[in-house]
C-alpha cells in the first residue's frame, strides 16, 4: 500500500483507439494502490466512459485534441481527474432516464455517466466550455474488515 | 494492449449466432453494430449473441443492443444474450440489462428459447 501521495499523468490523442491505452494506464494505478480486481475493473471502465465521453462528444471524435488523465493515488483512494478543452456539457441536463424509455425511442445518451455514478465513489465537474474542463473521480480503497 | 474485438456470425437451425471476443468499447463496437446491422438487414432477426469471449464491455457497446432492439422485436423477432462472464454481467446489470433483455446461461438455452417462441420443438 502507498505511504506518501503519488502522482501519476497520461496524454494520448483524442481518438477511440487509444481507450485501451487509457484502460492499461488505469488498471496499473489500480493495481499500485492495492484494489480488488472488482474495484480495478470498476475503475478502469469509468475511467474508460468518461475519455469516451471526452472524445466523441467533447471534441467530436475531432483526433488532433488531447485528452490528459491525471491520478491521484494514497493509502486510502485514487483520485482520478480527466482533462480536456472541448465544448463540455451541463451535467444538470443530464437526464435520469429510464431504460425502456431510452429504447423505446431510439437513443442511448447518458449511460456512460450512469456508469460513472454507479462505479465510483465521488464524482465531481468543473466545466468551462472551450477552455477547460475536469471531471474528478474518487475511488476509496476498502480496508479489508477484521477477521 | 486490451483492444482486440472480434464478431463471428454463424447461422444454427433459423437463427443468427453472433460469438463476441475480446474487448466491446467505443471504438470496437462499431464492428458489433455493422455485424448486427448486417442480420437485420438480410431479414435474420432471430438473434443470439455469445458473449462467453466477451472479457470487457463499455456503454458503448451496450447502446448497440440497445439501438437494435425495438426494431428486431417489432419486426417479430429478438435477441437473446447468452455465456455472459460475471464482469460483463455486472455491466449489464448496473443499467437495468437483464429486465429488458433475455440473457440465459447458455448457448443452448437461448436457441431453445427461440424454439419455443416459434412453436417448434425445442
Amino acid at each position: 500500500m502507498e505511504s506518501v501521495e503519488r502522482t501519476f499523468q497520461l496524454h494520448v490523442p483524442s481518438s477511440t483507439e487509444n481507450l485501451s491505452m487509457i484502460r492499461d494506464f488505469v488498471v496499473g494505478i489500480g493495481q499500485r494502490a492495492g484494489f480488488s480486481d472488482s474495484d480495478v475493473a470498476k475503475l478502469e471502465l469509468a475511467v474508460d466512459e468518461a475519455c469516451a465521453n471526452v472524445i466523441e462528444h467533447a471534441y467530436g471524435s475531432d483526433s488532433t485534441h488531447e485528452v490528459t488523465v491525471k491520478a491521484r493515488v494514497d493509502a486510502e483512494s485514487v483520485q482520478i481527474d480527466i482533462v480536456d478543452t472541448g465544448s463540455g456539457f451541463d451535467p444538470k441536463q443530464i437526464e435520469q432516464f429510464n431504460l425502456e424509455q431510452l429504447i423505446s425511442k431510439r437513443k442511448t445518451g447518458g449511460l456512460g455517466m450512469r456508469l460513472i455514478q454507479s462505479l465510483m465513489d465521488e464524482v465531481h465537474y468543473q466545466i468551462v466550455p472551450g477552455e477547460k474542463n475536469e471531471l474528478r473521480m474518487v475511488k476509496r480503497l476498502k480496508k479489508k474488515s477484521p477477521s | 494492449m486490451a483492444n482486440t474485438f472480434s464478431v463471428a456470425r454463424s447461422q444454427e437451425g433459423g437463427v443468427s449466432v453472433l460469438t463476441l471476443s475480446g474487448y466491446l468499447d467505443a471504438y470496437t463496437a462499431p464492428q458489433f453494430e455493422k455485424a448486427i446491422q448486417q442480420e437485420y438487414d438480410s431479414g435474420r432477426i432471430r438473434i443470439v449473441v455469445d458473449c462467453a469471449g466477451l472479457t470487457y464491455i463499455s456503454s458503448a457497446g451496450l447502446g448497440v443492443f440497445m439501438s437494435f432492439i425495438e426494431d428486431v422485436r417489432e419486426a417479430g423477432g429478438d435477441i437473446k444474450i447468452c455465456s455472459v462472464v460475471p464482469t460483463v454481467y455486472e455491466v449489464f446489470e448496473i443499467l437495468g440489462f437483464p429486465e429488458l433483455f433475455e440473457i440465459v446461461p447458455a448457448r443452448a438455452d437461448a436457441m431453445q428459447k427461440f424454439g419455443r417462441a416459434s412453436g417448434q420443438e425445442a
